[in-house]
């Protein structure tokens, strides 16, 4: 019994090890994934309208 | 020579321009993505997003071709929110509330309730914990990189990042973040459930 006990605590210190381990990795995906779905999302037609319309204020300059 | 190539700067031509231009272009979904993390509003975040690509686009001579992008419209894209935040203090405060107000508000009605969860949850961090654990976490950044990018030390980062991460977890798992009504552990099964299914996929 005495001997068994450390052995238990121990595995059970490991599953408990491995699980938060599982947990973190399921964070990182799911971060990940809220993320990528706003890198996915259509770019807004303002973005390129407005750096065309530096980009020609450029070119009249030059 | 090279050293008089360099006290004058070289005439930018179009080309120059042109190619900058189609890498700043590429880089704007990525820009929205961490302005968003950063303003939680949408329309506040692409406003931010906006600036610091004119920002980056103005600035386009001192930028080497060649170097991280990336990495160098992201370091833009911070300031500028930072510097707008000193600015007026009182304006993170409606930042917060409207975080807190998007952070709920979920445009996939067919999205599963966890990432509410993980939204939540990463607004409770603090913010530079929050950033880094973004950045390395989500933006694929080496912690060189973000160390770069939020002007401090690589160590600083990896301590960040491992801080966000235990802190996150705990977080879900006690169901710490302000949802009323839901049961503790159900964000996390479900995040869980979910990224199981997500790495079969990947």
């Amino acid at each position: 019994m005495i001997e068994q006990r450390p052995t238990a605590e121990r595995r059970k210190a490991s599953a408990a090890l491995d699980e938060a381990r599982l947990r973190q990795q399921a964070i990182g995906v799911r971060l990940r994934q809220m993320f990528d779905e706003v890198v996915n999302e259509e770019v807004p037609d303002e973005f390129l309208e407005i750096l065309r319309r530096a980009d020609e204020r450029g070119s009249e300059k030059a | 020579m090279e050293g008089a190539a360099e006290k004058t700067r070289p005439e930018r031509s179009a080309a120059d321009d042109a190619a900058f231009k189609r890498e700043l272009v590429q880089l704007i979904p990525h820009l929205r993505a961490f302005a968003r993390t950063l303003c939680g509003d949408p329309t506040a975040a692409d406003d931010l997003a906006q600036d610091a690509m004119m920002k980056a686009w103005d600035a386009r001579a001192s930028f080497q071709m060649g170097t991280n992008m990336k990495a160098w419209t992201f370091m833009i894209l911070r300031n500028q929110f930072y510097s707008e935040k000193r600015r007026s203090w009182r304006q993170s405060q409606l930042d917060q509330e409207a975080a807190e107000r998007t952070l709920v508000a979920v445009d996939d009605p067919e999205a599963p309730v966890a990432l509410d969860e993980l939204r939540q949850g990463l607004a409770m961090l603090p913010a530079e914990q929050r950033e880094a654990l973004i950045l390395v976490g989500a933006g694929g950044f080496a912690y060189e990189e973000a160390a770069e990018i939020c002007g401090c030390a690589v160590g600083t980062v990896k301590s960040r990042v491992s801080r966000a991460r235990r802190a996150l977890h705990a977080i879900l798992e006690d169901g710490a973040y302000d949802r009323d009504g839901a049961s503790a552990g159900d964000a996390m099964r479900s995040i869980l459930a979910d990224a199981e299914r997500l790495s079969t996929v990947r």
